[in-house]
């Protein structure tokens, strides 16, 4: 091949599907999408999404990498598995937009505010801390979220729920002193870093 | 007892539809004899069934009769009606076939006059015209139906209708006592020409085909335009009996999609732009009148392009690329309102229609497996053409998702293939 060639079939190479192929998970399955809009249509969330799901897959074939990874449309999938269970091809579109979602954020350019974002940073931090989920310090967590004003203002609107969850033993009101854990959380660490080098090694994110 | 010559140099068709009599009729007229075999009382399948063909927009009872002229015309050829084959034995060149014959209650002293359904006032299921309407249990299938004789229902037999049917003949031609039977055959090689059928709409659960009445199937449709038809020809909504101008037509309604048909049907797009132009047939200038296609993309394939631009060019017809999400009910009107998100735009619809029309999938009517062992079928059950399947060669339909003329050539095809299994029968006994 020549160099105009070669120049040529750089310039329409699609390097953005190619690397949602390698490095997003089920990503493999964008290509396969021939743009009927059932996902989109059948999607409860349908009406918020900036892109719906078939427009980030056509963004994605088309190149168009800033416009996708900075998106918090992704970030709106709540997991109801419509799409998946209407595609006529199959695809499985929700596992894409959290595969989709969670590379933006490795890669860091996830949109810093998305609250889904934040709450899934606070609950992976909360959980892999002893490898059980501390319910208590988790709903704290969350309150503070947006700062000591909105903190404060959401512990007095859920005070009744809590304190009755306090009574019945759905919560403990001590666990931000008794909360245990998983035995040999040290092991558990050792395992999340090991997966994190393999991850990063594979994505080229390290 | 009927009475059929069959050998190991006979042709059987299954199938009495535009590719089974195709066959018969090329193979009896290249001097073989032939057994054609039909489930329903009488000949012309689904072809019958069709107001208008795609893309000449001529009638399908111009071809159904040239061809019924030739069948008659030709004395190789034996037609049994009401008939079923139950298994088919053997190989290329020595088949066993079992066919088993449904009483029709009416002989061949049949002259058509009607008398016997003017005398019966029970009414069943219209099938010819998808149940839309009901018919006397005595009836003539269709205008055009050859053999041109009456049926009597199994449902009456037993009782004083029957008798009435009976004492209301001038002829003799009602025969109560008629039995079932089953007849074993011989055959050298077997054309099957089974058909298709639609693909069951209400399986496509969100489209609400069984909830909402105002949503029909294209066949139903087809049978609407007919003017001998359940609506006299009238395009009419059976919620409020209202004559339906704003018309949503949605394609691959169950082909194409691996919850349902994973084959492309290859007809629908063809029969929903002959369909829009039904509106224009009806209402003429009326601006009321609309048709919009709803589609993943037009597969009007070859020559038939030449009839998309037209259509395109019609302002009566819009289309949507979009597949439809789902349908939902107009309590108040009783229309129904299409919900999805188009790709050209990625714009959110909440589309109002008078009636939608889905344009059905189509699937093997038989499964073959069933009834001859080891032939080949695709995953949808369409035959194969493989070397084990011996003499056995689908036609039509039966082999794939394929439009009239398609079928035709097919079936032609088919007969040719058997026609060489005979010739080497007659050539090892002569």
């Amino acid at each position: 091949m020549s160099d105009a060639n070669t120049a040529m079939v750089e310039k329409y190479r699609n390097n953005f599907l190619k690397e949602v192929e390698a490095n997003v998970e089920e990503g493999e399955w964008v290509k396969m999408c021939m743009q009927c809009g059932v996902c989109s249509g059948s999607c409860p969330f349908g009406p918020h999404w900036e892109h719906p799901p078939q427009e980030i897959f056509m963004m994605i074939r088309a190149g168009k990498r800033d416009e996708v990874l900075h998106s918090d449309s992704m970030w709106m999938c709540t997991s109801c598995y419509n799409c998946i269970v209407r595609c006529p091809r199959e695809l499985p579109i929700t596992h894409i937009m959290h595969g989709l979602a969670n590379y933006a954020h490795r890669l860091g350019i996830a949109p810093k505010m998305n609250p889904t974002r934040r709450f899934a940073k606070i609950f992976w931090d909360n959980i892999t801390k002893s490898g059980r989920v501390n319910e208590l310090s988790l709903s704290l967590k969350l309150y503070r979220m947006d700062g000591w004003v909105s903190f404060v203002k959401k512990g007095l609107q859920m005070a009744g729920v809590g304190l009755g969850m306090f009574k019945t033993g759905r919560l403990d009101a001590m666990a931000l002193f008794t909360h245990k854990g998983i035995e040999g959380k040290k092991g558990l660490h050792a395992m999340l870093k090991k997966a994190y080098e393999i991850e990063d090694k594979r994505k080229g994110l390290a | 007892m009927t009475d059929v010559v069959a050998t190991n140099e006979t042709i059987l068709v299954v199938g009495g539809g535009i590719s089974g009599m195709t066959a018969a009729i090329e193979a009896a007229e290249c001097g073989k004899d032939v057994v054609l075999v039909e489930k329903s009382p009488a000949l012309g399948g689904r072809v019958s069934q069709l107001y208008k063909y795609f893309p000449k927009l001529c009638f399908p009872t111009c071809g159904l009769e040239i061809n019924l002229r030739r069948l008659k015309a030709n004395k190789r050829i034996r037609v049994l009606t009401l008939a079923e084959v139950q298994s088919v034995t053997g190989e290329a060149g020595n088949y066993s076939v079992s066919v088993k014959i449904a009483p029709r209650y009416v002989n061949e002293n049949c002259t058509a006059c009607g008398a016997c359904a003017e005398a019966v006032t029970t009414e069943i299921d219209n099938a010819f015209n998808y149940n839309l309407n009901k018919r006397k249990a005595a009836y003539l299938p269709f205008n055009m139906a050859h053999p041109q004789r009456y049926v009597i229902d199994p449902s009456i037999i037993g009782t004083p209708e029957a008798d009435k049917a009976k004492e209301a003949c001038r002829y003799d031609a009602i025969d109560l006592d008629m039995k079932e039977e089953v007849l074993e055959l011989k055959a050298g090689a077997v054309v099957w020409a089974t058909g298709w059928r639609p693909y069951d709409a209400a399986k496509i659960q969100p489209y609400g085909y069984d909830r909402f009445d105002n949503v029909i199937t294209s066949v139903e449709f087809e049978r609407m335009m007919d003017p001998f038809g359940p609506t006299g020809g009238k395009l009419l909504r059976s919620s409020d009996g209202k004559e339906a101008k704003n018309i949503a037509f949605i394609q691959c309604a169950g082909s194409r999609d691996r919850n349902h048909l994973t084959h492309c049907s290859r007809i629908c797009c063809m029969a929903s732009l002959k369909q829009s132009s039904y509106l224009g047939e009806r209402y003429g200038d009326d601006a009321e009148a609309k048709a919009s296609i709803y589609y993943i993309d037009i597969r009007a394939i070859d020559r038939f392009e030449d009839f998309y631009k037209k259509v395109q060019q019609d302002p009566k017809v819009t289309f949507i690329k979009s597949k439809v999400a789902n349908i939902t009910l107009d309590e108040a009107t009783g229309d129904v309102i299409l919900h999805g998100v188009d790709t050209e735009g990625y714009h959110r619809y909440d589309n109002q229609h008078d009636l939608v029309v889905l344009a059905i999938g189509m699937e093997p009517s038989v499964d073959i497996k069933g009834i001859a062992a080891g032939v080949h079928t695709d995953v949808s059950g369409f035959i194969e053409v493989h070397t084990d399947n011996g003499g056995i060669f689908g036609a039509g339909c039966a082999s794939n998702a394929l439009d009239v003329n398609r079928s035709v050539q097919n079936a032609t095809a088919a007969a040719l293939h058997a026609i060489q299994v005979v010739n080497r029968v007659s050539a090892a006994e002569a």
